[in-house]
């Protein structure tokens, strides 16, 4: 009696709790269509017009100096701002999930301000500050320090667009995971270092790196901020995404549309990294779960 | 002595954690800080662990003073309410993590490790899940694993944080059993917190009943149970019958038989095995109305209402064993007479 009631209660939760036919196939259409529309569509419209002048016009476009050294350039910021990004990150999240001090919550809204202000103000910021009128910029015009339109500007910039990726996706999971692990270690002997590699560092490694991974995207791709203070000089503090802009300006739609193939190749790049993180991840945690089942 | 701490206090904001602790453990001891949630029994193990530092006051290991030593040199085996096993690595790897971070010069060689973390797991009963990972294991099987993990670096005390807090109760009566033997074959002066009185008479040989950061009472389980130092310690440890003097009538009490010679205080605690019932055979004013009894394995817990005639109304309970009680042929409801063999006075 009691078997017959659970499972005709079970049908008919599962009845209330599937939609109808109709739904579903309009959802699923509707998502798909969008992102055919929106994310499909522009990156082929890239490789069309890519191509548009043929195999040949494409790889001279992208072996022109300018474009070498884009695309240099914007590898070279993406090493310097993604291990600096990550210490900070590293460091930012473990004063914040173990230690407890006055302003915390402060320094977590801190943290957060770069995705919250437009990037082109942060390029201003750094404008105010070290151009020819700013705070130190006689200052540092007086040293021959070269900050604005140069690479370190552009440095800046990127670093203050990117650096809370890390620390974004480290804090939760570094709170979640607590603080015994660490304690135990610390009473086994090991040193903090130690602790911190062999301990701390494995528990996170997933999390780490996805945003690594997320920062190198951004410090890649980022436009506004490192559009203000970069000057645009040609062959020396253009980016990938400024040379893309620079080319289209100048109706040199294949230079254009070949530096954004290799901007969106990168990004697929990582789109494939990230999926395989994730899906490594998910093994792990299925075969734990499944050793467990089996005894 | 092995541990000793002196005039520790510790506050957190306008909290008061630990008021001024002193307190001796012998060498070989294992001991219960006893006491509710709150009372600073975990702050005060903690303190001794190094992984909590002290307002004020000292810590001495073996009669050396670690107050400033980091929790890495102190030499102590920490045992966590929650496992804290590394998640990440083989339960070989977890209690082997102590003996691969010593200095390049004090480590083992690889073979002596292995075969002292087989050693180990064998003593833990649980060598044949050396290759799991603690994900895999029971909660039991987890809170072995982190005291052999706990014992691989030699410690010179072992500091428990209510080991079994965590665990079944069939489970926990199991491994009570198990951390006395274990402690009686190592002798390693250990001392473990737990809010559960029954399993600090059970386990240790010394108890501290702590409460409100300070310390009420030390001693055997025995002395602690038979005189307790204070009407905290006697409700905390074991049932007990409170008669307040201002609330119930002395005359009464003298009727059942409690020497008022002995009065020390207005309070007086009578423990369930020292009230002593009968079927009432005359028409008294002392008696009580059989209310209802619970079975407790051998014993049996007996529910007794006191009319308000004398004094206030109150629920009195008291224990005896199944035989006893059968031979009464008591029924709910039945008038009794009640005895009072023994009381503990308080302020």
């Amino acid at each position: 009696m009691n078997a017959i009631s659970a499972t005709s209660f079970l049908a008919s939760k599962k009845l209330t709790l599937t939609d109808p036919d109709w739904v579903r196939y309009a959802l699923t259409g509707l998502t798909l269509s969008i992102i055919g529309l929106f994310l499909i569509l522009p990156l082929l419209t890239v490789l069309i017009e890519a191509f548009a002048k043929g195999w040949s016009a494409y790889s001279a476009s992208l072996t022109h100096p300018d474009a070498l050294a884009a695309m240099r350039l914007t590898l070279l910021v993406a090493l310097v701002t993604v291990p600096l990004t990550t210490v900070f990150g590293v460091s930012a999240a473990w004063a914040i999930a173990r230690f407890d001090f006055r302003g915390k919550s402060l320094l977590i809204t801190l943290i957060d301000l770069p995705f919250s202000v437009s990037p082109v103000i942060a390029g201003l910021i750094y404008v105010l500050i070290f151009g020819a009128q700013g705070w130190l910029g006689p200052w540092a015009a007086d040293h021959d320090i070269k900050i604005l339109f140069a690479v370190p500007g552009i440095i800046l910039a990127t670093l203050f667009v990117t650096f809370p990726f890390v620390a974004r996706e480290l804090i939760p999971l570094m709170q979640e995971i607590g603080h015994e692990e660490e304690e135990a270690a610390l009473s086994l002997g090991a040193s903090g270092w130690q602790t911190f590699f062999k301990v701390t560092m494995p528990n996170v490694k997933w999390g780490l790196l996805n945003g690594v991974l997320l920062c190198n995207a951004r410090a890649m791709g980022e436009f506004g901020a490192v559009s203000v203070v970069s000057g645009h000089i040609r062959g020396l503090t253009n980016t990938l995404p400024l040379h893309i802009e620079v080319s289209y300006n100048e109706y040199d739609f294949v230079g254009a549309f070949a530096g954004a193939s290799v901007l969106a190749a990168l990004a697929v790049v990582t789109l494939v990294f990230k999926t395989v993180l994730e899906w490594k991840q998910e093994q792990a945690l299925k075969a734990a779960r499944q050793a467990v089942e089996v005894h | 002595m092995s541990i000793s701490v002196n005039n520790i206090s510790k506050h957190f904001g306008a909290f008061t954690a630990l008021d001024n602790i002193s307190l001796d453990i012998p060498e070989g001891e294992l001991v219960a800080l006893l006491g509710p949630s709150g009372c600073g029994k975990t702050t005060l193990l903690r303190i001794i662990a190094g992984l909590e530092q002290a307002d004020q006051g000292d810590v001495f290991l073996k009669g050396d003073k670690v107050t400033d030593q980091p929790v890495k040199n102190r030499q102590i085996g920490f045992v966590f309410q929650h496992y804290a096993l590394f998640r990440h690595m083989t339960v070989f790897e977890n209690v082997a993590f102590g003996l691969r971070v010593k200095p390049r010069r004090e480590r083992l060689g690889e073979a002596i490790i292995r075969k002292k973390v087989h050693d180990l797991l064998s003593l833990v009963q649980l060598d044949w899940l050396h290759d799991r990972y603690p994900d895999q294991l029971s909660g039991g099987q987890r809170q072995r694993i982190a005291l052999a993990r706990a014992l691989a670096v030699e410690p010179s005390v072992l500091l428990l944080d209510e080991p079994f807090g965590a665990l079944d109760a069939s489970v926990r009566k199991d491994l009570r059993q198990w951390l006395r033997n274990l402690h009686h074959d190592l002798n390693v002066t250990s001392i473990f917190v737990t809010h559960d009185q029954e399993e600090a008479m059970e386990v240790a040989s010394q108890v501290v009943v702590l409460n409100h950061g300070r310390i009420e009472q030390q001693g055997a389980p025995g002395d602690i149970y038979d005189h307790p130092a204070n009407a905290f310690v006697s409700r905390f440890i074991g049932q007990t019958n409170v008669f307040d003097l201002d609330e119930h009538d002395a005359d009464w009490l003298q009727t059942v038989g409690l020497s008022m010679a002995q009065q020390k205080g207005k309070i007086a605690h009578v423990r369930p095995h020292d009230i002593v019932i009968e079927k009432s055979t005359h028409h008294s004013d002392a008696y009580v109305t059989l209310k209802d009894w619970q079975h407790l394995g051998s014993l049996i817990r007996i529910e007794l209402v006191k009319s308000g005639v004398n004094g206030q109304a109150a629920s009195v309970y008291a224990e005896m064993s199944n035989d006893q009680f059968r031979r009464l042929h008591l029924n709910r409801g039945d008038k009794v007479d009640l005895r009072i063999r023994h009381a503990h006075w308080f302020h």
